[in-house]
């Protein structure tokens, strides 16, 4: 078994047109520059993939990452819980236009979404939302006499994500709050992409240590250098 | 009216009431200022949604991890004793009611205890946050906020007409002129600055006040 793959653009060569795609991050920490820009690079050569659904928490700032991708033209629609940033005129400006869809969704319900996606359970209950907008045309259910929102699990076609360590097996580790939503996703998607920025020899990462096991994991890059996208967005700045 | 609190005078006070020992999500923006003005010698363990808990103040500038920052994209520190951990885990700890406290800001709180405080309604993008959810877990909500509105209109409400947050799920109201507890779906005065009259601040509340005995005195040092 090896997973590892020689580059960030052979590891996404196969996302197709209209593909959900789940990106690990929330904000700056975490977000896999390298994969990301690599889609946009295919998308600008070739065309595609275009009309994707990205999820994540954000949806875009400045220039890199994500907000790449829609200055692109190649998001249909965000699934996300906070579509602000300190810059967030790429998604502001096409979906005050009507040119991209949003699915708003709570944080906790986003993340609670995802990880029922990976675990194999269609719907669940939350309290979160009840008697809102955002619950209109859900069902709802009383449980010990609190009302609850049906949610419904999230899946995708890729999830694209960025792991401090990794092994040929898929097995990873995260670095600090970097986490946040990417071991969730790894489980969702169909197929999972990572890019580490250490390859470790199999067994040098402590069983104890493995945060993501490398059966939710389909292929790793090593990118040594990674760029962190709110470093890279303030060292444009100044 | 002559005076009213400052938004630092209000996260003073409702620091004040931060317990001991307890797990504390403060909302980004103005609820963020509580932390600093902690009480000295209580310990409080601060929850962040993206995946931190027990973080410590900004570092210097210069010296920021941009992968350790909180909900609201700010660099942190952590403290001794600090954890990771994804976002599931993260709104387990929300939903699951183990937090304390979650504190928010407020465009409108209703005296059922109702907030609307993510949306001024069409023509701008909404944004939801972990807002939602927080207000549902927390063993109580506080809300910090100013008393009126910029253009001088009531926020504490007999019902919000803005899009809602939550259902009946605000316990505490920290203003700028007085601390209300929402008890029986009615905002019950605890404190109230010295200088100004029930009469007066029931003049800049639609909702009615509800007074049992003697209110106490906001005292605020200058900040």
């Amino acid at each position: 078994m090896d997973k590892i793959y020689p580059g960030v653009a052979d590891a996404i060569a196969d996302i197709e047109d209209g593909m959900t795609v789940m990106i690990g991050g929330f904000g700056g920490s975490g977000a896999p520059i390298e994969l990301i820009h690599a889609l946009v690079e295919r998308y600008k050569a070739t065309g595609a993939p275009g009309g994707l659904t990205v999820v994540n928490n954000n949806a875009g700032n400045g220039g890199i990452g994500i907000a790449a991708m829609i200055d692109a033209g190649m998001v249909a629609k965000m699934v996300c819980s906070f579509p602000r940033s300190s810059d967030p005129r790429a998604f502001t400006d096409r979906y005050l236009a009507g040119e991209i869809g949003l699915e708003l969704v709570p944080q906790g319900t986003l993340a609670e979404r995802i990880r029922a996606g990976g675990a194999g359970i269609p719907a669940f209950y939350t309290p979160a939302t009840f008697g809102t907008q955002l619950a209109e045309g859900k069902p709802v259910a009383e449980f010990d006499g609190k009302s609850y929102v049906q949610e419904r699990w999230l899946k995708a076609d890729v999830a694209l994500i960025k792991a401090e360590r990794a092994d040929r097996k898929g097995n990873l580790t995260y670095r600090k709050a970097a986490r946040n939503f990417s071991p969730l996703m790894a489980a969702a998607a169909q197929v999972t992409i990572v890019q580490a920025r250490k390859v470790a020899a199999v067994g040098d990462i402590d069983p104890e240590h493995i945060v993501t096991p490398g059966i939710f994991v389909n292929r790793v890059v090593e990118v040594a250098d990674a760029q962190q996208e709110e470093a890279l967005l303030r060292a444009e700045a100044s | 009216m002559a005076t009213k609190l400052t938004n630092a005078q209000i996260a003073w006070r409702a620091a004040q009431d931060l317990p001991d020992g307890s797990y504390v999500n403060l909302g980004i923006g103005f609820p963020e200022m509580i932390a600093k003005f902690k009480p000295k010698g209580r310990e409080v363990i601060y929850h962040t949604e993206n995946g931190v808990l027990d973080f410590g103040e900004a570092p210097p500038a210069g010296e920021e991890d941009w992968d350790l920052i909180n909900a609201g994209k700010k660099a942190i520190t952590l403290n001794a004793g600090a954890s990771f951990f994804h976002h599931a885990d993260s709104f387990a700890m929300v939903r699951g009611s183990h937090l304390d406290v979650a504190v928010l800001g407020a465009y409108q709180v209703a005296e059922n205890g109702d907030l609307a405080n993510w949306s001024t309604g069409p023509g701008s993008v909404p944004a939801v946050g972990g807002a939602m959810d927080l207000v549902h877990g927390a063993k109580q909500i506080w809300v910090v906020t100013d008393h009126v509105t910029k253009k001088g209109e009531p926020k504490l409400l007999k019902k919000c007409a803005l899009p809602l947050t939550g259902v009946g799920c605000v316990t505490t109201v920290y203003t700028s002129l007085a601390v209300f507890d929402i008890v029986d779906k009615r905002f019950v005065l605890r404190d109230k600055l010295p200088s100004v009259s029930l009469e007066e601040l029931q003049a800049v509340t639609e909702a009615q006040i509800v007074v049992n005995g003697t209110p106490g005195d906001l005292n605020v040092p200058e900040l």
